[in-house]
């Protein structure tokens, strides 16, 4: 049960750190996940992101396996590990959903500020380079020899001139990664 | 909602406000879930489809404003443009609904998939599919990250932003809030509001 109160304080943390996309909190999410709270391993970070990648809606929804398996964890509860899921979310979600509403109702006027382009402008960079510094990090994990560094050129090259569902390509990075691996 | 003879709207304003006036909590909150629970391997065009093409609740101007909020405020863009289209369609019960619904098959299938994880994670056959999900997704994080980059970026200067980052989160070890602040500020700064821009908004 006292993994709660951490949960909700990791979690509305991460959440204003996620400029640009949700990936922007993965550096600091592993750092705090598997270093300081030691709730999972990297790799076991990097798994659940990437098949989290197969499943719809938001695409950080794998938060709330790290609060299950946090909570279940020191419990050995799997009702308290689907509470630390439910807590996780809100704790991610609560911050910026609040701020979402309260800019959504201002964006007349701020539209008017002449700042408010700058800021777009000026963050966007800073954006692109924390998705980047995400996926670098995680790329780190997963990306471990010349089979996975192929799998992820693949995917790269076909992403950048083909239209294809993301989703398909993982799935089709289990099927390669399953051929590989596969002892012969 | 109660008389079903609404002449056909003549254009996309009339739809749009006949169709939001229709609205229920409940109606927004059923068309996230939908989006929530179909929308593999992204959510936009999902969201663009839903919520333009099927009912009507914002035109495509609105949309790409909606949108382009909740790009540029924290938070993911699928849980961010639920909170601003069911706040303009309900209030704030509106955006509950809509946050509740788009998250609610994604996190329910999260759970599921952990919990499988935790019991069947070690054996051989999940590590090797498992390594090649997450070697694609790597793959599909570069490509995210060249094609926001093509997108977003307002000149090529910004790549040296983009780079500052990288270098104090990877390697500096600065940490995601402080680089947001130092490198975030600096790049505000350099896109400074110019004059044009000034002069339009006397006060």
């Amino acid at each position: 049960m006292n993994q709660l109160p951490i949960l909700i304080r990791v979690f509305a943390y991460l959440s204003i750190l996620t400029v640009g996309g949700g990936m922007a909190a993965f550096p600091e999410m592993e750092h705090l996940s598997v270093t300081v709270h030691q709730w999972m391993t990297s790799q076991q970070l990097v798994h659940m992101y990437s098949v989290g990648q197969l499943a719809p809606g938001p695409n950080m929804m794998m938060i709330v396996s790290i609060g299950d398996w946090a909570v279940w964890k020191a419990s050995g509860s799997m009702v308290l590990g689907i509470l630390g899921g439910l807590v996780v979310v809100l704790a991610f979600f609560g911050p910026t959903g609040l701020l979402a509403l309260i800019v959504g109702r201002g964006w007349k006027k701020l539209e008017k500020w002449p700042w408010r382009l700058s800021i777009q402008q000026g963050l966007a960079p800073v954006s692109v380079g924390l998705l980047l510094a995400g996926t670098l990090s995680m790329a780190k994990t997963a990306v471990t020899g010349w089979t996975t560094g192929g799998i992820a050129l693949a995917v790269l090259l076909t992403m950048m001139w083909r239209k294809v569902n993301p989703a398909l390509l993982v799935l089709g990075g289990a099927v390669a990664g399953f051929i590989a691996f596969m002892p012969k | 909602m109660s008389d079903i003879t609404v002449p056909t709207p003549s254009n996309d304003a009339e739809l749009v406000a006949a169709a939001r006036a229709k609205a229920t909590v409940f109606d927004i909150f059923l068309q996230f879930l939908i989006i929530g629970g179909t929308s593999f391997g992204g959510v936009v065009p999902y969201l663009r489809e839903g919520l333009v093409t099927k009912n009507h609740w914002v035109d495509d101007k609105e949309f790409v404003e909606l949108l382009s909020i909740s790009q540029s405020l924290p938070g993911l863009n699928a849980t961010n443009m639920a909170i601003l289209l069911g706040d303009r369609l309900k209030g704030w019960l509106g955006a509950v609904a809509g946050i509740v619904g788009v998250c609610l098959p994604g996190g329910v299938l999260m759970l599921a998939v952990g919990m499988f994880y935790r019991i069947h994670g070690d054996h051989p056959y999940v590590t090797y599919m498992l390594k090649g999900v997450a070697a694609a997704a790597a793959g599909l994080l570069l490509a995210t990250c060249i094609q926001l980059g093509k997108k977003s970026l307002s000149q090529r200067f910004d790549l040296v932003f983009v780079l500052i980052t990288v270098l104090a989160v990877n390697r500096l070890h600065l940490g995601v809030p402080r680089t947001l602040l130092f490198v975030g500020l600096a790049a505000v700064l350099f896109h400074y509001p110019r004059k044009s821009e000034k002069e339009s908004v006397s006060q």
